[in-house]
């Protein structure tokens, strides 16, 4: 199955990428043909197959809500690009 | 320099261990050494994206000081290289992206916490595929990596630094993670030895996340003997990771001795089709004869829908993958774009920018493969796939203990002559893929050369039968010496 520029966009987009012209060209030849490889899949007969949901089929283990971590924000925001005040900025959300 | 200091390269580390102990070279002076040779031959590999000199040299001196007073843990002073997707407190860890080449990790994964406790000295962080999606090394943002036994070609991927490091005695072992083949395709490539256990063995809280139901920390060693000893340090119950298994870890080191008379070898018939390099199968038809010479009983057993194992892997990987990365935003660490007009901008450049052509292409594809309508014929279909593939591994494990068979269909390709295209890259790990999906442990180990180049060895085991694979891989060491040949230009 081939993928049009569309498509490639929409998904781009719900991907948050954004893509360059020669990108675009070229994802949709290349996921094109990723497509078209996976579909083998649907020659595989699962009438009745329980979906795997855990490697080892078993279920993810609980903790108590308990709090365990220390605040180190300040450790932490040093990584972050622009902060203020012990707050992360981004462009203005609200006009 | 007494003529053992001049060896210390060529030393596995059992037996630098074993030096240490007898005061043959200090942690200091074997620590300095292989700085040295990492500043000498690195550049020919580009298997380093950040050496930590400084670090390494204060921890061997430390390790020093408590072998004097007696202490100090089963790895003291024995150096290592961690691959660059283990965050590691206070140095760069990159994940291989331009996304992260800013990024100084604030705490240590759970793997580097131990193997420090344990007293191991970290020479540096090693090169590997952006966020581990490759199988040759080229889509690093630091460039590609140069196999040793030919410059002009890959050492696999996506460990493929740790694999080349290892194989050119610029570490005596190193970390590694494993998603489909991350570690043992690269150690097959690069003559080395390479294991990932069941998954959950080894916490893999600190690891920077791709495929969190396929990824597993792992060893790239020379030895099976020094994997053995690394694995015994590295896996165990960690609360910070959801998914580790609470379960003793045996001693892999003391289950060497046994040998491996009656072991069941299984021998899928599947695996010697028209898509393996000939050559490369006799290499591997010749290590099963010496596993039988050593006491092993031969079973051919059935893999019905090991085809499929790529197509389903290239759904559920890429769709964990797109859920992962949605992390990086731009906003509380790694890249940001800059004259951002509104957040969607700042959002979209920033992914942009950061992300290399390989890792967009895996997004897109699991944003894709989930995305409102295509749910149901893709994901949950693969997942249905996934369970039907697990399920055919769990039928051979009735009938034998170990399966082995090719690592990689054919021995290191020339960089370049892959990347182009996607789906060849991916069939490139046609052998090694079931055994993530089935979350079970496989290894490989050097069974010979083609043309001058590494062959390896896949073994694959039941769920926590690592045992099983280190007394094999160990024996065949014992009677063979493939593990022994180093590449001429890093003697």
């Amino acid at each position: 199955m081939s993928l049009s520029k569309d498509q490639v966009q929409h998904i781009a987009m719900l991907a948050r990428l954004k893509l360059s012209e020669d990108e675009y060209a070229e994802s949709v030849e290349k996921l094109s043909r990723i497509v078209d490889f996976v579909d083998q899949l649907s020659r595989a007969d699962t009438v009745g197959v329980i979906p795997m949901a855990h490697p080892l089929d078993t279920a993810q283990r609980l903790r108590p809500d308990v709090v365990v971590e220390t605040d180190e924000r300040d450790r932490y925001q040093e990584n972050a690009a622009a902060v203020s005040d012990g707050l992360y900025l981004v462009p203005k959300v609200i006009e | 320099m007494s003529a053992t200091q001049l060896e210390m390269h060529a030393q596995s580390m059992s037996e630098l261990a074993a030096g240490l102990a007898r005061g043959d070279f200090t942690s200091v002076e074997l620590t300095q050494s292989l700085l040295d040779r990492i500043a000498q031959l690195d550049e020919k590999l580009n298997a380093f994206i950040t050496v930590t000199a400084e670090p390494a040299l204060a921890a061997a001196a430390r390790a020093d000081k408590a072998r004097a007073a007696g202490d100090g843990g089963v790895l003291n002073g024995l150096p290592i290289i961690h691959k660059d997707i283990f965050c590691t407190r206070g140095v760069k860890t990159t994940c291989g992206s331009k996304m992260l080449n800013n990024f100084i990790a604030p705490y240590d994964a759970t793997v580097v916490e131990k193997l420090a406790d344990a007293g191991a000295v970290v020479l540096g962080k090693s090169n590997m595929d952006e966020f581990a999606m490759g199988s040759s090394n080229e889509t690093s943002f630091f460039g590609p990596v140069s196999n040793p036994w030919d410059l002009a070609r890959s050492p696999g991927g996506s460990s493929g630094g740790s694999a080349a490091a290892v194989a050119a005695r610029l570490a005596p072992a190193a970390t590694g993670t494993d998603t489909g083949g991350s570690i043992r395709q690269p150690a097959a490539m690069t003559g080395t030895v390479g294991i990932k256990p069941t998954y959950g063995r080894i916490s893999r809280y600190g690891m920077i996340a791709f495929a969190s139901s396929l990824d597993q920390a792992g060893v790239i060693s020379r030895t099976a003997e020094d994997a053995a000893r690394l694995l015994g340090v590295m896996a165990g119950f960690d609360e910070r990771d959801s998914t580790s298994i609470d379960r003793p870890v045996p001693d892999y080191l003391g289950g060497l001795k046994e040998s491996i008379k009656g072991l069941r070898v299984g021998i899928v018939r599947q695996h010697f089709d028209e898509g393996l390099d000939k050559a490369c199968g006799d290499r591997v038809k010749e290590a099963i004869a010496v596993l039988e010479s050593l006491g092993a009983t031969t079973v051919e057993v059935d893999l019905p829908n090991l085809d499929l194992s790529v197509p389903t892997y290239y759904v559920v990987a890429p769709a964990e993958c797109s859920s992962n990365l949605s992390r990086f935003d731009g906003v509380r660490f790694g890249h940001r774009a800059e004259n951002a007009e509104d957040l969607l901008d700042l959002y979209c450049r920033s992914r942009g920018e950061g992300f290399g052509d390989e890792v967009k292409r895996r997004i897109m594809t699991g944003t894709y493969v989930l995305s409102a309508g295509y749910y149901d014929a893709y994901y949950l279909k693969a997942q249905q796939v996934r369970h039907l593939i697990a399920d055919d591994f769990k039928q051979a494990f009735a009938a034998v203990d170990v399966i082995v068979g090719p690592t990689a269909p054919s021995p290191a390709f020339k960089l370049g002559d892959k990347i182009d295209d996607p789906i060849t890259m991916y069939l490139n790990d046609i052998y090694t893929i079931g055994a993530n999906l089935a979350g079970l442990p496989a290894m490989s180990i050097p069974c010979g050369f083609v043309d001058e180049l590494p062959v390896g060895l896949h073994m694959v085991g039941a769920h926590f039968a690592e045992e099983n694979l280190l007394r094999c891989a160990h024996k065949y060491q014992q009677a063979t010496d493939w593990h022994t040949a180093c590449p001429a230009d890093f003697l």
